[in-house]
Order: C-alpha cells, then structure tokens, then sequence
C-alpha cells in the first residue's frame, strides 16, 4: 500500500474528522491521521486549525510520527506563534534524547520555527547540543546557529553562540567542521562588519586538514570559504594553492569550481616567473574541460564560467578550442556559450577551423544559433586581421543562400567589418546592395542605410536608395530613423547638389514629425550645423570615424575581476556582481582580486553602461537648443495663440504681478526682442539703428503714422543659414497693431514655395495674428514684401533678456530660427493715466524699482520731447516747472500689461543737453529697455 | 549561501511537495516559474538559470525523460511541447481534449500539431509537419516532474545543480523511479529525505546508501526505538558502514572506454576523445585499503619505469572515497571503497585515435523524386577484435517514403519516428568493410520548412578491448583479518557521442 490514499480524502468537515483522529488513542490511528494532514498541507489545503491537536502528537516515541508532526511545525508554527509555545517542552526535552537521532532532529527543527517569541526558549537546548558529544547532533547544531542568527542576530551574539561556533571549527570531526564553516560564511556574508571569519594561517590551515576529509559538500563550504582568505604573501598563497589542486580530481564538478575559484585568485599573487605559475596554469586546463562532459545544467554554469576565465587568462585554454565545437544535440544554451567561448579563443593559429565550424553552424535550421554564428564571423573577422578577408568572403557566401536572417546577420556585421577595414572590401557593396529589399529587421536595416550613407559617394543610386527607405519613415524604429537622418546628410554633404530636396525632408521629418526627443534633437543639431556651417558640419558629420575595438563585448576588467572572485555563484553566470541582482545591501560584499589589481568596488556591468555616443554631438548644448526650438514648433501658426496672459505671466514673472495688482485693468502694448546670440551685441552697438523707438508708436487715431519711428528692416536671417531664404524685416505700428514687415529674398537656385512663420514664446505675449501669406512661389532671386500683423495675446513667458524674440521662418517645415534684430513693442494706446492715479501709484512702487538714466546729447525742448513721446504711445500726464528744469511725468503701458511710470527731467539750455529719466515699475527688469526706448525715439 | 527552497513540481508546474529550507523567499514564487518558463521557450531564451525579481531559479529536468524522439528532436522540442501544455492546462483543458497548436522556432522544424492530454502526466502528440505531409504515426511523451530549487542570494550556482542531480539519484535509487507517482506514493519518505539532504540551504548527506541505513521505508522498522544515526554519516569515511561482512571477498573491475567523435561532412576529424571510467562492484567485508595500479605514464615516469605501453589520462576525476592529495603527491589510487557498485574513477584523453568504425556516407537527394542513400562502414580495430551490436543510424527527410534497402551484411530498417535509417550488424569485425544502400522516394511537393541536417551517429561495443591501451596492473586488498580477496578484470570500448556530420 502506498502513502498515495491519505490525498483522497476530499470530503466536507475533514478537519472535523481529522481531529477526532488526532485525538484518538491508538497509536496507529493518530498516525494515519497526521498522515492525512500532511498531505493536506502537501497539496496546499490549510489545515492550521489543527495545530494544537497535531502538536499533541508531538510526544511520542515513534521517529516517524515525530517526524510528520515536526514538519507541520514548521510550516504553521509562523501563522500560530501563541501556540507555537507549546512545542518548547518538547524541544528542550527531545535535546536530551538519548538517541543522536532525535537530538539532531529536535535542534534541527527548532531552528526551522520562525517565531521571535520562542527563540530564546532555544537557547539551553541549543547550547547542549552545540557541545553534544555526537558529532551528528554538532553538525546539525552549527547550522542551528546560522538559523537562529537570521531570526535574531542578537540573541545569538548575546549568548556567544558565535564563539562556540568558531570554536567548532577545530572540531575533530570534518563533518561539523564543515557545517560550521559553511554556518559563519553565512552569516559573515549577512553582515558584512562582523569580522566573524578572521582567518589566518593556523586557521587556514585547519579547513586545509579538513578538506580531504569532509564531503563533497564539506568540501565546497571550505573552498568556498577559502577563496575569502588574503595570503600575506606569495609563499603562502603558493602553498595553499598546491593543497588545493588535488580538488580539481573530484568527480563533483561544483568542487571542482569552487577549487578553480581559489585558484583563480590566489593566482593572482604568484609571479608570472615562478615555474609553479606555469604549473599550475597547465594544471587548470583539463579539469575545466571535462566540465563540458557534466549534465547540460553544469555545463552552463561552466560554460558562462570559462568565458570569464578565458577572458581574465587566455593562456589557460588557448589550445582547447576544439572542445568547444558545439554538437548537434547541444541544449541551444550550451551551443551559444560555445559559441561565445569560440571567437575568445580565436586566434591566428585556429581561425581556419574556427571559420569552417562557424560556416557549417550558419547553415543549421536553429534561428537563434545561426545569427550567432553569423555574427560570430564577423567578430572573427575584426579579431583576427588576417582572417578578415575569409570571414567577409565567407559572409558572401552566406548571402547567397539568400535565407533571410542569415543574409541580415550577415550585413549587420559586415557594417562592424567595414568600421574595422575602412576602403578594403568596399567591393562588396554591390552585393549588399541587392538584398535591400529582404531587409525586414531593424538591425539589419541600419547598418544597411550606414553602408550607404557611408560609401555614398561610391554608389550611384544611393539617393534613391535612401529615399526608398525615407517613404515610410515614421514606421522604422529609431535606431532606423536615426540611421537614416545621419546617412541622408552624409550624402548630402557628399553630393550636396543632387539631394537637397532629400535632406529637407529628412530633417522635416526628424524634427517636426517626430515625437522621439533623440530624433528631433539630431534632426536639429544638423540642421543648425548645415545652416550655420557648412564646412564644420562636413568636419563633424563625416569626420573619420575610431575603429572599432577588437573586442566589443568584454568585460570591463574590474567587473572581471569581481566576477573571478564570484566563479561558481549566480554572479558568474549572469556576468553581473551579486550587487545588481540580491535585494538590499544584504548579503553583498563586494569582492576583489588581492594585490596587483584595483579594487572593484562599484564596478558597472557593462550592460547598464552608457553606450557611446555618436561622435559629434555635444549633449550639454543640444537639449537647451532643443527645448527652446521645440517649443517654438509649439506654436500654432493659424489662430492667434490665446495664451492666458496674466495667469501665465504671474506664475513666470513674479514681479509683473506686483505691477498689475496696482494698476489693473489696463492694456496691452509690446516689447521686441533680441536674439540669443548675434543680436545681442547690434543691440549694444547700434541703439538708434534698431531701437526701442519703432515700438512707441503712437497712431491714435490718425489714418497712418505721422511721427511714429519705423526702424530700417535689418537682415534678420543671412541666406546662408536657411537654404537660400534671406529674412530681413522690422516692426511697425499701425492703427494700434503691430505687424512685422519682412522682406523675403530667395537667394537659392531653385523656387519657394510653402512659407510659414512661428513665434516662440516671449516675453510680451507677441504672436502672428494671422497666418504668414506668401501667396505665389518665391522664384530665384525674386523678393517679396509681407507685413504680418501681430497680436499681443500670446502666451507670455519671460525671456532672458527679457526682449528676446526668436522666430522661426522658412519654407514647408522646415523653419530656420532666427531672431529679429529689430525691436518690436510698445507702449499701448491705453497707456494713459490720470495725475492722482500716476501720484499714487508712484509712491506704491518701492523706491528701489527707480531706475535713473541719462540720455546725453538730446537737444529737445519739453514740447518737442512730450509730442514725439507720445506718438510713441508714451503719455505725458503732467508737465511743471522746477526750478528751471521741466519735468515731465508719463506713463506706458508694455503690451504685456507692464506698467512703466517715468519722470523726464529736461533742462532747457544746458549745453550738455542731457535728459535726465526717472523709470519706475514695478518689474524693474523692464527698466533698462524702456531707457533705450527713450532715447531712440528722442534723439531720432 | 545555496537554496532556499526546494521544490518538485509536476508536468503543469504545479509543486508535487516542496521544502523550505531558508524562509527568505515565498513559496508561493513558485507559480511564477512555469509561466516564466513557458515565456523564455517562446523567445528561444531559455537557461538553466531563470530570475523573477529578485528570485532565482536554478532548475533541472528530470533527464530519464521519455521521447521517442531521442537524438531527433533536441531537448528544446519536447520542452516547448511540455510547456505548452501546461499553458493549455491553464487555460483550462480537461484531459482527453484536443487542440491544436503551432510549433514555431524549435529544433525539430515548424509546423502544426496536435496534441491530447491522454493522462495527468502523459500527452499525445501528432504533428502535421507541414499542411500536406502528415507525420506517419502517433507517439506519446511522458513528462517528468521537474525539480527547481530558489535562492535569493548569489547562492553557489554549481552546488545548487550538482545537489538538484544528487538529489533525483536519491530518489531513484529509493524509488526506481522518479515520477508523480512514486512521489505521491512516498510522500512521508520524500519529507524524511529532503530534511536528511540538505539543512539551512546546506546539502549535508546525500549518499543513498547510507541514508537507506537511516531512513528507510519500511517505516515500523523504526518503532522499536533501536533507530540511531549511523556513525557512517559523521565519519571521515562517509560512504561505508562498518561490520559488513561477505563469505566471499571479490571486486569486479569494468574498464569502459567510450570514444566521442566529431567527424566534418569532409572527412575531417574534428574532435576524438576517450572517456574511460573504472567501474567497481565490491563484494569485501570489513574495511579494507584498496589500492588500484594503472599503466599511467605520469606514474612510470615517476618512478622511472619506461614509457612503453603506458597511457597519459589527461583528466582524471575520483570517487570522494579516493585520497585526492595522495594521488596528487605520488599518483598513488588508494581508498575505501563504499559496497556494492560505484564509480571509482573516470579520465579523459584526447589522444588523437583512428575512428574505430570509419563511414563514409554519399546522401544524394533528387528534389521531388527521391533520395539515395550509400553508406560504407570500415572497421578499423584489430583484426582479432569483433564489434559487437553496430547501429549506424543514417538521416533521412522527414517526408521520404517507401523506402528500400540492400545491405552486404546486417540488416536496414526505416524508422520514420526518427527519421532515420537504422543499419544493424550483429558481429563486425576488425579490418572488414561493408556496404549498404538505401531509396526513398519523395513526394513531388516539397515541403516548404528547411530541415537541419542531422549527423550519422554510430553505436557499438568493442569487449576485451580497451582503445586508449589502458590497463589495470594491480588491484591490492588490505584489511586487517587479512582474507584473500580475488580481483576480477574487463574491458570493454564503446562508442560514445559518435558523430558524422553529412553535406
């Protein structure tokens, strides 16, 4: 009879009924009951409320029994920690069983019940048995403490298990030396601080002795704790190795990993000079190979093992690369570490064998391992220079087969082989060329689209090529329409006079269309560098690119050396130190090689390492670059925009608000702008040219402008900078509105159609009112004249300087940004105020907002002054005389609903004919540009 | 520091019983694992090694797996299968249906199949290898349980795979068997094991035949309270009890060499290896010293012997009863040998050796019409020596038909489940040379699938032979009643992974 009956019992109030037979008084009985519950329990039913009957049955003489209701112990004892109590008796009583048995089992379970509540009860029994004269029941309680250390840490501190413990591993018997070894490794690694395992040479050479005489297990635990010791010396590191070396003959292959480990490290200290070094180099060989006749599981550990050994010392199997050759019922895991394992090994002495494998795997039907073994030529090809040309007519062959990934893998890495061999096998282009079409992977169609924009200059058809693929653009995946902007540019620099057309579309595409931050951002970045600089951009784009390195894909070395001190563990077969993948700080001790190398403290795997990035670009400039012109794409060109001027602005311009709270409901007049860079210092140089004085323009009323100062347009984008089309135009006022004349020139060879404009954002809400109307083509040559009316209603946001403007104009769209030079803005018509609100209002603003001027050489009466002001749209609200001076009190109003109140003090007939300007407002920033406002419409 | 957790689980995934052995990890993570598992066999990504967050799990299948597709259909394919039914038994499939699904991207080739959950552990399979070919024959899989161990830590990943392989040989070795049923059956056993194997994560003893000295199944044997631990478990030497006791005191030594070839389809040996292992059935009583001498040349030249007719064993591994510092120092083989059968020892050599049977292989296929195959195989041993029970399985497409044979010795039988022409040759002696041919036909649409072209395997069995020359000089048996104790030797040369790859 099988135990397979107790899981039948299914029927409704079994606990009911198992607990009568719990209950029950035969022996027999109360058997076959627990038996019930613990296949209950096996098959996941709970059967907690059993607990205090089956804890009942805990005392018994039959081992059995004892067993079972152990076991359930310790599977319910966490969810009933109240009546988990009642087992201590029982511990502490079987502790003193006379049979070593039930000893062993009682400390052995006891440590298995998580409950904080009981811990310390364990503690005598613990005690006994750690000192138990049986070796069975000593083994089993070193491990208790372990337990136990991970329940309560301090308990086991506070009652000097830990001692006891270290004190176990000079135990007689290697069996409990062992358990104890593995028991303070286990906890050392939890706390890292503790300095539990301060091993020195008498210990070491304890664990020595015990290691030919514990199990395989035993062996493991001390191997393992071995590899944590730092000889002091090279002798010393030498003579645990020799003691170590016969491991490598255990037909356990976990030992004989954990032996490589520590020998592996330890190694590290000897002198390469020392015959031993050489030794047991040789020595190291065969046992890693005869791991690759272990059970597939193992073979992967020691397969992902001896790729960091081959890697960290190539010497030890540079001449075993046959054993590597992958076998047809290889699980597919062990074929690609092969695999892997092949092309390190690769060497000018193997590449032949090595390229007839990797030929004949590329033709297996395994998808997987055949685009790894393509892959693999192409690795072979840049590792080992003289196989170059093999491996690419290799690689042609293969294309021939025309199967469809192999002939994709096969191009990505002949992209890598031309990095490698620039202007060697460029022949093979043509043939690449065919095979555009059957491209459907991402991968392989970026490194096609590279090929092309990289040998553009050899390939006829390489616009049409690379237009075939721009059609459906938005479909590819980024690193395709990454590939496809930088290859359309090459060839543009390349051939710039056949694929302008192409390169627009492409940067429209990147920059407009797209909603990935990386694309846009290139897109920008070489439009820019094509309009500002052709020849730098040719500098940048098609600069000499740095080969690529033999070995893409090593491990960076202090991440190697970490990973060697790891052989065996989780860490080795990730390639990742136990940092990346065990929660918390727990149990995480970074480990390092002794001596000769650096420490491998925050090692990074390489695979969270940054990639590089494309040469070319500088990522500090870009993303301002960006933001701002992303935002001027934001603009909608049809409708005004109706930004909410005051809420906007009273977030962003804090001072602004202060302004409107004292003089509410006022009007919009307009500021202008200076651009970024080139602007800034015409400014500067050159007020009257292109002053404030073109903004205060005062209409009111009268048909068109009498007074009212018009600024000469200025080129406000060079042909240069935008393919041909030349931008020059100023602001002007009419009946109250703005509107930006501009002037476009097309100075390029062929006809412009599709003109657009967009404002960015600014500071004075300033936005096309309507949309930029360009109504017949713009041939070559041709110029055509557009007043653009503007509208103040725009969203506000402060610029630095708070005049900027940039613009973007151009053709379809594609802008090209540029800034006016000229100033736009003005005082509003509604910028009048009357004398009691202007006293007031003056007193209101602090008086560290006044800001003093001198505007020298006005030879301008106070009349004269006043009228041409207000054409301007600055109001004189009073006018006195004190002692001799005149002093005029106006007022203006930005468009942005700024308030600027201003005292002008004229003296009439003094030679210097210096005006004196008083400004007050409550956005002091504002200050300074009204200054200048004034003194271009005063002295023009 | 190693598992925390071990578990079995059964066809679907579900845990057969589990132990835990740490509490840092959930029990309940176990139901991410088949899902995950499934997920990886889809994108072609799968490992021995598979994380959930912050779990790992390092699992290992049962390898006496039955298929009986065994060198034609890798692993991989009976893995998407079995995953692929659990997916559908979670979907809800009741036994006895069918369905229908697509095998994509594994070993074996694309197409449809069909496939009814004829019991808990067993399904049925038929595929149709393409919309027009329909594999001749039903056949079945039985699927194993799968035992998975979690660990939350860098645990040692080497011991947690060698403790999982302990750890089924335990259970075979206790059970025959291991399957569902067994199991079930054995539960209250299995419970008493996995406590006696592993503590804390740490294995501990894992020798089955002195845990049977200990745990036994027999259960009442126990009640008389006379249970005790034997003394073995703690001793230096673990693996024998003392007291045993034979009227007769023999060991039979087997030396087995397997030869592992790798030929190119041009002929060309790419890789010859021996894998010999020593083979020991004790019969002795008490505790006796044993010491084993080889022709090892490493050790004639120690001890300045010539070189003549001794052999170089590039790898050697010992049974843990071997004293490895001792043979380190003086190539010295002494032991206690556990009782009854184990391996003693095993060596590698790459010593480059003429294939002992030679093919050569003319496969010529005729697109839509037929396949003609000839294969000569040359036995190139001594002419004394006879090979015995020669296979030689030949590829053939997986669509041919009405095949023909004629052979000039042995007999070819089609075996299309394996796609393959098996040649059996009962007796093949050294020096001959035999001839087979073979014609299939094969249907005038082609299928549109690439096959793999899978290599020639040969097996057989060369006795009285070992192929590396290696020899037992002595075997010396020391106990302290001081008996006479004879030893019996025998050779034998088998074909090991025999491979021929064809064009």
């Amino acid at each position: 009879m099988t135990d397979s009956k107790y899981f039948t019992t299914t029927k409704k109030g079994e606990i009911f009924e198992l607990k009568a037979e719990l209950n029950s008084d035969k022996k027999e009985k109360k058997k076959e009951a627990v038996k019930k519950v613990i296949a209950s329990m096996t098959v996941g039913k709970d059967v907690s409320a059993l607990f205090p009957d089956v804890v009942n049955c805990m005392q018994t003489d039959n081992l059995e029994l004892k067993k079972l209701v152990y076991l359930y112990l310790m599977n319910y004892a966490k969810s009933q920690p109240d009546m988990a109590i009642m087992a201590v008796n029982t511990f502490v009583k079987d502790c003193e069983d006379p049979n070593p048995l039930i000893r062993a089992l009682a400390v052995r379970t006891m440590g298995c019940i998580r409950v904080d509540k009981i811990t310390e009860y364990l503690c005598e029994p613990l005690r006994k048995c750690l000192k138990d004269e049986d070796p069975y029941v000593r083994k089993t309680a070193a491990v208790c403490v372990a337990k136990l250390h991970d329940i309560n840490a301090q308990l086991v501190e506070d009652q000097g298990f830990l001692d006891t413990l270290k004190d176990l591993i000079s135990d007689s018997n290697p069996m409990v030396v062992a358990n104890a070894v593995a028991a303070l490794s286990e906890i050392a690694e939890s706390h890292p601080s503790s300095n539990l395992l301060d091993l020195n040479p008498q210990s070491i050479n304890k664990l020595l002795t015990a290691l030919n005489e514990c199990t395989e297990w035993g062996q493991i635990f001390i191997l393992d704790c071995l590899a944590n010791y730092m000889p002091k010396d090279d002798r010393e590191a030498q003579s645990i190795c020799e003691r170590v070396t016969p491991r490598l003959s255990h037909a356990n292959s976990a030992v004989v990993l954990s032996a490589v480990k520590v020998l592996m490290k330890f190694m590290e200290m000897l002198s390469k000079d020392l015959d031993y070094y050489g030794t047991l180099l040789k020595k190291l060989a065969p046992p890693l190979v005869t791991l690759l006749s272990a059970e597939p599981e193992l073979q992967y550990v020691a397969l992902r093992n001896i790729n960091l050994i081959v890697q960290k010392r190539p010497e030890i199997l540079k001449h075993e690369m046959k054993v590597f050759f992958v076998k047809y019922n290889d699980p597919i895991y062990v074929k690609l570490e092969k695999l892997d394992i092949m092309i390190r090994l690769a060497s000018q002495a193997n590449i032949a064998q090595v390229l007839a494998e990797l030929k004949e795997y590329a033709t297996e039907v395994d998808v997987d391992f055949v685009r790894k073994a393509v892959r693999a030529i192409g690795r072979c090809a840049i590792k080992v220079e003289q196989s170059a040309e093999r491996c690419v007519s290799t690689l042609l062959d293969l294309i021939q087969t025309k199967v469809n990934y192999v002939v994709q893998e096969a191009i990505v890495v002949i992209k890598d082989i031309f990095r490698k061999y620039p202007n060697k096998y460029e022949s093979v282009i043509a043939t690449l060329c065919e095979n555009l079409d059957s491209l459907d992977e991402p991968e392989a169609r970026a490194a096609m689209i590279w090929i092309v924009g990289e040998y553009a200059e050899r390939i006829d058809n390489a616009d049409e090529l690379l237009e075939s693929f721009l059609e459906g653009f938005h479909d590819e995946s980024t690193q395709v329409q990454l590939q496809l902007l930088t290859a359309i540019v090459k060839l543009f620099l390349k051939k710039p006079t056949e694929t302008q057309e192409l390169v627009q579309q492409v940067l429209s595409l990147a920059t407009q269309d797209s909603d990935n931050p990386d694309l846009r951002d290139r897109g920008y970045i070489y439009w820019r560098l094509l309009s500002t600089d052709p020849v730098a951009a040719k500098e940048v784009v098609l600069a000499e690119k740095p080969l690529i390195s033999e070995e893409t894909d090593l491990i960076e070395p202090t991440l190697l050396d970490e990973l060697i001190c790891y052989i065996g563990t989780l860490a080795s077969v990730y390639h990742k130190p136990p940092s990346a993948f065990v929660e918390g700080g727990r149990g995480v001790v970074h480990k390092s090689l002794p001596p000769r190398t650096a420490s491998s403290e925050s090692a990074e795997s390489p695979e969270t390492a940054p990639t590089g990035a494309p040469p070319g670009e500088q990522p500090d400039v870009i993303p301002a670059q960006g933001d701002l012109l992303g935002d001027l794409l934001n603009l909608d060109l049809g409708p005004p925009v109706s930004g909410p001027p005051l809420a906007t602005s009273s977030v962003q311009m804090g001072a602004v608000d202060l302004l409107g709270g004292g003089l509410d409901s006022l009007i919009g007049g307009t500021n202008f702008v200076a651009p970024p860079t080139a602007a800034v210092p015409a400014n500067l140089g050159a007020p009257i040219g292109s002053g404030l004085s073109d903004l205060f323009d005062l209409t009111s009323g009268v048909g068109t402008l009498s007074g009212s100062y018009v600024a000469p347009k200025a080129v406000w984008l060079p042909a240069m900078k935008a393919k041909g089309l030349e931008i020059s135009g100023t602001f002007t006022r009419q009946v109250g509105s703005i509107s930006m004349d501009l002037q476009l020139t097309n100075k390029a060879l062929q006809v412009m159609t599709d003109f657009a404009i967009q404002f960015n954002r600014n500071s004075f809400g300033l936005a096309p009112a309507a949309p930029l109307q360009v109504h017949a083509p713009l041939s070559p040559n041709q110029t055509v004249e557009i007043s653009l009316p503007l509208s103040t209603v725009g969203s506000v946001m402060k610029m630095e300087p708070l005049n900027n403007l940039q613009v973007g104009s151009g053709q379809g769209r594609h802008p090209s940004p540029y800034s006016p030079t000229s100033r736009a803005p003005l005082g509003s018509v509604e910028g009048r105020v009357y004398r009691q609100m202007f006293l007031a209002t003056w007193k209101d603003i602090p008086n560290e907002n006044e800001a003093q001027f001198q505007i020298r050489d006005c030879p301008l009466n106070a009349e004269a002054a006043s009228s041409k002001l207000q054409s301007s749209n600055i109001f004189t609200v009073a006018k006195r005389n004190v002692e001799g001076q005149d002093m005029l009190y106006q007022s203006l109003k930005l468009t942005n609903g700024i308030w600027v109140l201003a005292e002008l003090r004229i003296q009439p007939g003094n030679p210097s004919c210096t005006v004196r300007l008083s400004l007050k407002c409550r956005a002091p920033e504002v200050s300074q540009h009204v200054y200048q406002a004034y003194e271009t419409i005063l002295k023009n | 520091m190693s598992a925390s957790a071990v578990f079995i689980l059964d066809v679907k995934g579900k845990p057969l019983i589990s132990r835990n052995y740490k509490g840092d990890v959930a029990m309940s993570k176990i139901e991410h694992f088949m899902p995950l598992l499934v997920q990886r066999e889809e994108e072609g990504a799968l490992a021995p090694l598979l994380s959930h967050g912050q779990v790992h799990f390092l699992w290992i299948k049962h390898s006496n797996l039955y298929c009986i597709h065994p060198t034609w259909c890798p692993w991989r394919w009976v893995w998407g299968l079995s995953a692929m039914v659990a997916a559908q038994a979670k979907r809800g499939w009741a036994e006895d249906r069918s369905c229908t699904a697509h095998l994509c991207g594994l070993g074996w080739g694309q197409g449809q199949v069909e496939m009814r959950v004829v019991a808990r552990d067993r399904v049925e399979v038929r595929g149709l290898y393409s919309i027009y070919f329909a594999i001749n024959g039903t056949f079945s899989l039985t699927l194993l349980p799968l035992v998975v161990a979690t660990t939350s830590k860098n645990a040692n990943a080497s011991l947690v795979y060698s403790f999982l392989y302990k750890t089924i040989e335990v259970f075979c070795e206790y059970f025959k068997e291991l399957e569902e049923e067994s199991i079930r059956d054995n539960f209250v056993i299995v419970y008493e094991l996995l406590d006696e194997l592993m503590d804390f994560g740490f294995p501990q003893t894992t020798d089955s035949k002195i845990l049977q000295e200990y745990i036994t199944q027999q259960s009442n044997k126990l009640e008389t309270g006379k249970s005790r631990v034997p003394p073995t478990v703690t001793n230096a030497v673990s693996w024998r009890s003392e007291g045993i006791k034979y009227k007769k005191n023999e060991v039979f030594i087997d030396v087995i060499e397997s030869v592992n070839l790798l030929v190119n389809a041009n002929g060309s040996v790419l890789l010859s290896e021996i894998v010999g292992t020593i083979k020991l059935k004790v019969f002795l009583s008490g505790m006796p010293e044993l010491r084993l001498g080889l022709n090892d040349r490493v050790l004639f030249e120690l001890t300045g012997r010539s070189k003549n007719k001794s052999v170089e064993l590039e790898d050697v591994k010992f049974h843990q009863c071997v004293r490895l510092s001792r043979f380190d120092n003086d190539r010295t083989i002494s032991f206690i040998p556990p009782d009854g059968d184990f391996e003693l020892m095993s060596y590698r050599l790459s010593t480059q050796v003429k294939p002992l049977i030679w093919i050569e292989s003319v496969i010529e296929k005729f697109s839509h019409s037929r396949v003609e195959i000839m294969v000569k195989a040359k036995g190139q041993f001594k002419k004394q020596s006879v090979a015995n029970g020669v296979e030689i399985s030949v590829p053939v497409p997986s669509d041919a038909d009405s095949p023909r044979f004629k052979t000039s010795v042995g007999s070819a039988k089609y075996v299309p489940e394996k796609n393959v022409v098996i040649w059996s040759i009962k007796s093949f002696p050294g020096g001959k040379e035999y001839l087979m041919r073979a014609h299939f036909g094969l249907p005038s649409v082609e299928k549109e699938e690439v096959e793999g072209r899978p290599p020639i395997g040969v097996k057989f069995e060369i006795p009285y032979f070992t192929v590396s020359g290696i020899q037992v000089r002595y075997m010396k048996i020391i106990e302290k009643s001081g008996y006479q104790a004879l030893p019996w030797v025998r050779y034998i040369t088998q074909s090991g992974d025999y491979q021929l790859r064809t064009s």
